[in-house]
C-alpha cells in the first residue's frame, strides 16, 4: 500500500467509522452524565454495530430455561454407576431413552432424524445445562458425535433414515473401529482388510481400544479394501454389527478397572455394500472430514470442563485448605475453562460464518486434554491423604469422583489422536514448519 | 451471541499493521535503542496522520470516538512491530481519562492536540511509578493523593530509571503541585484512576500478544532455514512441539484479551474479564520469548539477533500493571469471593 493509498483507507475508514448512524447523542453526553454511567466508565462509546457481542437472544435464554428446568426434574438424584461397566451401561441406555423422548438427544440434528433442529449456539447452550445439572455421561458419544457427522456429510439418504434415529434413540449403540495393534497414532498403517465379495465385502483383522465395544450393538471403522495401495489410500469406511457371524469380543479393562475397552477380531465377517459410507477406497477422507469436529468442539464442549471448574472451586472451600500453590492452581483451573469458553464463541461464530475448521482443531484438543488433567489432579492434591479413596471406599469425598475423573483424564492426551500428533500437526499444518 | 471483529475495525487494523509493516521494521526499533529519547523519527506523525492517536476521543475534539473493542487490534499491531512511541500511555490511558475529565480549557486544549498529534501525553499513575518517555512527552497525566493533574513537561524534574528495554525511557518525576492543573479530584477522579487501570491493562495484554505474535514468526523462520544434521531443524519434534505450544498459548490469549476489550466497552464483568487477558496475554509472551530464544540458540543469545527487541519489551510489559500472578490473584477474589476483585495496583 502506498502513502497516498494509506491516507485514502484512512480518510475512508474515518467516513465509515464517524460517519455511520449511532445511538448517542454526542461526544459530551457520558462528560454531562452523572450516576453509574458516569462513575463506571471513562468512554463516551458508540454502539459499536455488529461487532462482539455476547448476549444470548430471548429464544436462546428461554431455550436455556427449558433444558435446565428439564434436567433439574429429571437428573438421577443418586449418580448412576459407570457408563462403561455392563451394569452401569443398562442404567445409562435407561437414561439416554428418557433424554430421546424429551427430545435432547441430539438437539442439533433435524426434527425427521429424532434431533430439535438446534442451532450451534443452541447445542452448546444445552452442552453447558447439562454438564452444569452433572447430567450422566453420554453412553452414545461415539455415535451421536462421532459416526453420525459422517454420516450427515457422506451417508446416503437410506442409511441416514435406517441408522440416525435408533441411534439418537440409544436402540442401537455404537463403538468406534480405528486403532489396532499394530496402528495406534500411526493410523494409515491399518492391516485390517476387506475383501470383494458378491453383494458386498469379507472384512478379517482386529480393531482394538473400541470404547464400550463388549455392550455396544454395531462397530465402525476402516478396512484395507485395496491391498496393493498405500497408507491413507485404498481404504474404506464400513459399518458392522458386533453380533454378526466371525466377530468376537473381548473386554479390555481399562485403568480404572471398567471393562471399557474391547478388542474385536474379524473373522470373514461379511458386510453389504450398503453399509459402507462414502466411497469405497476413498475412507481416509470420508473418517477425517469429521475428525476435527471430533478433536474440536463436538466431543468436548466448553460447558463440561465449566462444570469442573465449580465443582473444583467447590471442593477447595469446603476442604478448607490454606495452600496459596493450591489456591492458586483452583483459580488457573476456572479461568482456563473460561478461556476456552471463549475461544469457543469464536471458533462456532466463524464455523456460522462458513469458514472450515480444520487443523486448529489441534489446538483445541491439546487444551482441553491437558486442562483437564490439571484440573483434576489439582482436586487430587486439595483431598490429599483421601485422594487415593475410590468409589468403594465409604470415606472417599464425592464418592471417589475425583479419582475417577482424574483416570479418565489421563486418557484425553491420548485419544483422538495423541497430543505429540496434534503438536505435529499445529507445526506443519498451521505453523508451515518444514516435515523433512 | 457474536464474536468477531466487524470489517471496519479490521480495516482499520489492517491499515495500522501495513504503515508499520514499512515504516516499523525492527531496524527502527533498534535504531530507537540509540536515538536521544528512545523513539523513531517520524512515527508520531504519522500515526496522528491515520487518527490513530486521538481514536478513542469524542468527535468534537478531533478524535474518532472508538470504543476498546475499535482499538484493541491497533494495540496487537503496535505490539507486532514493538512500535517504539507512547501509545499505550497516550492513546490507551491518557487521551481516555482526559474524556472522562469534566470539560476545561485546559483539558479541552490538550485533549485537541492529542488528537493531532501536537501533545505527546504519558502518565503517573499509581501503577506506573516509573514514568514512559517522560522526557520527550509534552504532558504528564499524573495521579496524586486521588487526584488527577495535567502537568506541563518543563514543570517536571526527573531522574532517569534505565530499563532493560533500551527503548523504554523510563523516569521517576517530581512535580510541584502549583504548576499542575487539576482535572478531576475526590469521588469524580476515582472512577476515572480505576478504569485507567483497566485500561491500561487490557491494552498492555494486546500489546503481549502482538509481541508474542512476532517472536513465534522469527522461530518459525529461524527454525525453518537453519539446518543441522544435514536438514532444517524446523523438521525435529522436539523444535516443532516447542513452537506449537508458544502458539497454542498465545491463540487461547487473542480471544481472551478480546474478551476484555469487549468488557470495557460495555462496562460488564470488567475486572475478572481484564485480568483474565492480562494473565494469559503475559505468560504466553514470555513462554514465545523462551521458545523462540531456544529455538534460536547462540545466535539468540546476542543483541545481534532482533528478537531480543522483542523479548526484552514483553519481559517489561508481562509485569506492567500486575504480573499474571497478581492478576489471578485478583480473579481469585472474584470467584473465590475472598478479597477485593476491583483491587488496581
Amino acid at each position: 500500500m502506498s502513502a497516498a493509498d494509506q491516507r485514502r483507507a484512512c480518510a475512508k475508514l474515518k467516513h465509515v467509522l464517524v460517519e455511520r448512524p449511532r445511538r448517542s447523542n454526542g461526544p459530551d453526553q457520558q462528560v454531562a452524565g452523572t450516576g453509574a454511567s458516569r462513575r463506571t466508565a471513562l468512554r463516551p462509546h458508540n454502539d459499536p454495530g455488529n461487532t462482539v457481542d455476547l448476549n444470548w437472544s430471548d429464544s436462546e435464554e428461554r431455550f436455556r430455561s427449558e433444558v435446565r428446568a428439564w434436567l433439574a426434574a429429571n437428573v438421577p438424584t443418586e449418580p448412576l454407576p459407570s457408563g462403561d461397566s455392563r451394569e452401569g451401561f443398562a442404567a445409562h441406555i435407561e437414561w439416554e431413552k428418557k433424554l430421546f423422548a424429551a427430545g435432547y438427544a441430539a438437539v442439533s440434528w433435524p426434527e425427521e432424524y429424532g434431533g430439535r433442529g438446534s442451532s450451534l449456539w443452541e447445542w452448546l447452550i444445552f452442552e453447558e445445562e447439562y454438564y452444569r445439572a452433572n447430567a450422566p455421561n453420554r453412553v452414545t458419544q461415539n455415535g451421536i458425535f462421532l459416526l453420525a457427522p459422517t454420516l450427515f456429510e457422506y451417508g446416503t439418504d437410506e442409511q441416514k433414515r435406517r441408522i440416525l434415529k435408533p441411534m439418537a434413540a440409544a436402540e442401537v449403540t455404537w463403538a468406534q473401529g480405528w486403532s489396532e495393534p499394530n496402528s495406534g497414532s500411526d493410523l494409515a498403517s491399518l492391516q485390517s482388510r476387506a475383501v470383494r465379495v458378491d453383494g458386498g465385502w469379507r472384512l478379517s483383522g482386529q480393531k482394538t481400544w473400541c470404547t464400550r465395544g463388549s455392550f455396544c450393538d454395531m462397530v465402525f471403522g476402516l478396512f484395507r479394501s485395496d491391498p496393493d495401495a498405500q497408507r491413507h489410500s485404498g481404504l474404506t469406511y464400513f459399518m458392522v454389527p458386533l453380533d454378526a457371524e466371525g466377530v468376537t469380543v473381548r473386554a479390555v479393562e481399562r485403568l480404572d478397572g471398567d471393562e471399557g475397552f474391547a478388542e474385536v477380531f474379524f473373522e470373514d465377517v461379511f458386510v453389504p455394500d450398503t453399509d459402507i459410507i462414502g466411497e469405497v477406497n476413498n475412507g481416509w477422507k470420508v473418517a477425517m472430514a469429521t475428525a476435527s469436529s471430533e478433536r474440536g468442539l463436538s466431543l468436548r464442549s466448553p460447558g463440561r470442563f465449566m462444570a469442573t471448574a465449580t465443582r473444583l472451586i467447590d471442593l477447595y472451600r469446603r476442604s478448607g485448605c490454606s495452600d496459596a500453590r493450591i489456591r492458586d492452581e483452583v483459580i488457573r483451573a476456572w479461568m482456563d475453562a473460561q478461556a476456552y469458553n471463549i475461544t469457543t464463541l469464536q471458533t462456532v461464530t466463524r464455523m456460522l460464518d462458513g469458514q472450515t475448521i480444520t487443523a486448529e482443531s489441534s489446538l483445541t484438543k491439546i487444551f482441553w486434554s491437558d486442562m483437564d488433567v490439571r484440573t483434576h489432579k489439582t482436586a487430587l492434591d486439595i483431598l490429599a491423604l483421601s485422594g487415593e479413596l475410590d468409589e468403594e471406599a465409604p470415606a472417599a469425598d464425592s464418592g471417589g469422583a475425583w479419582l475417577k475423573g482424574y483416570q479418565f483424564a489421563l486418557a484425553g492426551p491420548i485419544y483422538a489422536g495423541t497430543n505429540e500428533i496434534q503438536r505435529n500437526v499445529v507445526a506443519t499444518r498451521v505453523l508451515g514448519l518444514p516435515r523433512k | 451471541m457474536r464474536f468477531a471483529f466487524t470489517d471496519d475495525q479490521l480495516l482499520f487494523r489492517d491499515a495500522v499493521r501495513d504503515m508499520l509493516k514499512k515504516e516499523c521494521p525492527p531496524g527502527v526499533v533498534r535504531a530507537a535503542w540509540e536515538s536521544d529519547n528512545g523513539r523513531s523519527a517520524k512515527l508520531w506523525s504519522q500515526l496522528a496522520e491515520m487518527g490513530v492517536l486521538g481514536a478513542a476521543a469524542p468527535e468534537s475534539m478531533g478524535g474518532l470516538e472508538m470504543a476498546p473493542l475499535d482499538t484493541v487490534l491497533l494495540f496487537e499491531e503496535f505490539g507486532r512491530a514493538a512500535l517504539p512511541e507512547p501509545v499505550l500511555e497516550h492513546m490507551g490511558v491518557a487521551v481516555p481519562i482526559l474524556t472522562a475529565c469534566p470539560p476545561s480549557p485546559a483539558r479541552d486544549a490538550v485533549l485537541r492536540d492529542a488528537c493531532t498529534g501536537a501533545a505527546t501525553l504519558t502518565v503517573a499513575l499509581s501503577a506506573t511509578p516509573h514514568v514512559l518517555y517522560a522526557d520527550s512527552a509534552t504532558h504528564l497525566i499524573a495521579e496524586r493523593d486521588g487526584a488527577i493533574y495535567l502537568v506541563a513537561a518543563g514543570a517536571l524534574g526527573l531522574t532517569p530509571q534505565q530499563s532493560v528495554d533500551r527503548s523504554r525511557r523510563l523516569f521517576t518525576v517530581t512535580f510541584d503541585i502549583g504548576e499542575a492543573t487539576v482535572l478531576a479530584e475526590g469521588e469524580d477522579a476515582a472512577p476515572i484512576l480505576a478504569a485507567a487501570f483497566e485500561h491500561a491493562t487490557l491494552y498492555s495484554s494486546a500489546i503481549l500478544t502482538g509481541l508474542a505474535s512476532t517472536m513465534i514468526d522469527m522461530g518459525v523462520e529461524y527454525a525453518s532455514t537453519r539446518k543441522q544434521f544435514g536438514k532444517a531443524i524446523g523438521t525435529f519434534q522436539a523444535v516443532q512441539h516447542k513452537l506449537a505450544d508458544a502458539f497454542l498459548a498465545n491463540q487461547f490469549a487473542r480471544p481472551v484479551v478480546y474478551k476484555g476489550a469487549y468488557a470495557l466497552t460495555h462496562d460488564t464483568d470488567v475486572h475478572t474479564s481484564v485480568s483474565m487477558a492480562k494473565a494469559y496475554a503475559s505468560d504466553a509472551a514470555i513462554a514465545a520469548s523462551e521458545s523462540v530464544l531456544q529455538t534460536h540458540g547462540a545466535i539468540g543469545y546476542t543483541t545481534e539477533c532482533d528478537l531480543h527487541l522483542f523479548m526484552k519489551r514483553a519481559w517489561a510489559l508481562a509485569r506492567a500493571f500486575g504480573n499474571s500472578k497478581w492478576h489471578r490473584n485478583r480473579i481469585g477474589h472474584h470467584v473465590l469471593d475472598d478479597g477485593p476483585a476491583d483491587a488496581r495496583l
